[in-house]
């Protein structure tokens, strides 16, 4: 299966990835007016320190334990996506509390929010992969 | 092969996806005495909170007894014997393999004077939300004992259609298992400043019909009594069959000490890694974890459920808590705000974490926890103030993000 991949030694820190993430969100046709004048919440995130970055989503774990962990049920695998049926979440947690690589989050709208290789939203490449100018986040089968 | 099943929640159902994974063919029973399909028992209280419904409460899919091809049996397992599990309506049950994952019951202290309630409750199953959800009004006063996870999620859930709340317990803090003096008092303040009261290091000395009356000679007059005091495993099944400590004696493959009888979930104890010592953890992850083990197992897989820590993520009114782990060693503390955190670590090893409010990323804290990572290996000083991937080397992070 495709998953995403970073590589730090090509990542600007330009937070590219995570304004197109954010917009792959929205159904707008227009990121800039689709994001003007709000705080982005984005399922891809840039660690950075000391002049090293690189962004941060969900691995898709072979071994979910943020599925395994769920209390609900809400986290299933679905053709080794790992997906979030946000009816179900009534945000305990537990996969933040689970996930070894912080990659979910806490959202605005009663549920938490994990990448989810944007099959909900689009067509083929997820949005980060699209918008990094530089090659730093690839879509591809390694294992 | 026939794999029984005694237990529909957790880690049953962990051991059905465990064992489909290796062996499609097999024949699978569950048996179960409550009549429901497979429910989030967590979500109880956000039932009667109007949160969920029995619908949407469900922890797997209706369609999931039919797709792995499990046969359902409503009754008690009452006895296990030879190679068969005898139940409460007379029929046998063969088996070649067997999950006890019976979970665990409420534990109701002996009380004097506690037949003089009418209206009591415990607050671990659908039905028994159901038949408290039937006594609850706008006019009744609820007296709710037990400050832990369970009473105080079951507070959180009834608060709006009660007149008043009180919740007492022996301990001198509330959640006195997850969180320390401080923590508690800023989960406490919060609560209390919903609405709920609290009465602490106290005790019923009697009941006597709608009132309790405590050690100290306090009274409380009440409607309703919640017993939320504790859990016990519901090992009973296994008496004289396998080796019983305080829970079921499982090793890293979920088996007991009897052949072919493997046990998982709230029933077992397990090996807490943090801090070495075997526990009850009664918490679903764990649950869910150690059931899909048993089954691989049971199915003639290899699988170890080896890095079992106690961790507990949980809301109230909004405000969220985060613990993992124990709470021995030095400590990182932070305050800010409404963030509460503190890291508990020796040895160069982390052993526990209590994050209140933001709980970002505690994951990473988990993982460090769970691996017992040596922390001189990781940048420790930046994952205390901000847990990241950033803390490991270059070599850990291009590793972990390869
Ligand atoms: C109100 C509440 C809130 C909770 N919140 C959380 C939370 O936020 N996070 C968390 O991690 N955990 C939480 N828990 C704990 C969690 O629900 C349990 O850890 C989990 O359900 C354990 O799963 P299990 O499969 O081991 O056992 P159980 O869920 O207890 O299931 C065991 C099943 O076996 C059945 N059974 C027992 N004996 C027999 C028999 N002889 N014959 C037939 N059937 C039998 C029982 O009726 C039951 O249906 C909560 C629990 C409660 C009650
Ligand atoms: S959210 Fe975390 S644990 Fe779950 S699949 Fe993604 S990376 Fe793995
Ligand atoms: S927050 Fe939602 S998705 Fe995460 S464990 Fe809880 S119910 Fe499942």
């Amino acid at each position: 299966m495709k998953r995403v991949y970073v590589n730090e030694k090509w990542c600007l820190g330009c937070h590219l990835c995570e304004y197109h993430c954010a917009f792959a969100g929205t159904n707008g046709k227009d990121m800039a007016r689709s994001l003007k004048d709000i705080k982005i919440n984005p399922k891809i995130k840039i660690e950075e320190k000391d002049g090293v970055s690189f962004a941060v989503s969900c691995r898709h774990c072979h071994e979910p334990l943020c599925v395994k962990g769920c209390i609900t049920g809400a986290l299933s695998v679905s053709g080794g996506v790992i997906t979030i049926d946000r009816n179900r979440c009534v945000n305990c947690y537990t996969c933040i509390l689970s996930c070894p690589y912080g990659a979910i989050s806490p959202s605005e709208d009663g549920a938490v929010q994990k990448c989810e290789l944007c099959i909900k939203t689009s067509k083929g490449t997820p949005a980060c992969v699209e918008g990094c100018p530089n090659g730093a986040i690839v879509f591809e089968e390694r294992r | 092969m026939k794999y029984v099943i005694i237990g529909n929640s957790a880690a049953g159902i962990g051991a059905v996806e465990g064992i489909r994974q290796v062996d499609k063919e097999g024949e699978i029973t569950i048996i179960s005495n409550e009549p429901h399909h497979t429910y989030s028992r967590p979500l109880i209280s956000y039932l009667l909170l109007g949160k969920t419904t029995e619908e949407k409460m469900k922890y797997r899919g209706d369609e999931f007894y039919d797709r792995n091809n499990v046969n359902f049996i409503h009754a008690t397992a009452n006895k296990i014997k030879k190679k068969q599990v005898l139940l409460d309506n007379g029929e046998r049950v063969d088996f070649d393999k067997l999950l006890v994952a019976t979970g665990s019951s409420a534990f109701v202290p002996p009380f004097e004077g506690l037949a003089s309630v009418k209206d009591k409750f415990t607050f671990m199953s659908l039905d028994d939300a159901y038949k408290l959800n039937d006594a609850l009004a706008s006019d009744k006063k609820v007296l709710i004992i037990g400050a832990g996870l369970i009473g105080l999620k079951c507070a959180e859930g009834i608060l709006k259609r009660v007149a008043h709340i009180t919740v007492l317990d022996l301990a001198p803090r509330i959640l006195s298992s997850i969180l320390d003096d401080d923590g508690a008092k800023v989960v406490q303040s919060h609560l209390e400043g919903k609405g709920i009261e609290f009465k602490l290091a106290g005790s019923v000395k009697v009941f006597e019909a709608n009132t309790a009356v405590l050690n100290n000679g306090e009274k409380i007059d009440f409607d309703i009594l919640v017993l939320a005091v504790g859990v016990r495993p519901n090992t009973a099944l296994l008496n004289g069959i396998a080796d019983i400590e305080r829970g079921i004696a499982v090793n890293a493959k979920s088996q007991t000490s009897a052949p072919d009888i493997y046990a998982a979930g709230d029933c077992t104890q397990t090996l807490d890694v943090s801090s070495n010592q075997n526990k009850i953890m009664a918490l679903l992850p764990n649950a869910y974890m150690q059931g899909e083990c048993a089954g691989l197992n049971m199915a003639g897989g290899e699988k170890n459920f080896d890095k079992a820590i106690p961790m507990n993520a949980i809301g109230f009114f909004g405000l969220h808590v985060v613990t993992a782990g124990n709470y021995s060693g030095d400590v990182y503390a932070k305050t800010e705000s409404n963030d509460y955190k503190r890291l508990f670590y020796s040895d160069n090893k982390l052993n526990g974490y209590i994050l209140i409010g933001n709980v970002e990323k505690a994951g990473i804290y988990t993982s460090l926890i769970r691996e017992r990572t040596p922390l001189d290996k990781i940048d420790f000083a930046l994952v205390c103030e901000k847990p990241g991937l950033m803390a490991f080397t270059k070599e850990d992070r291009m590793a972990k993000l390869s």
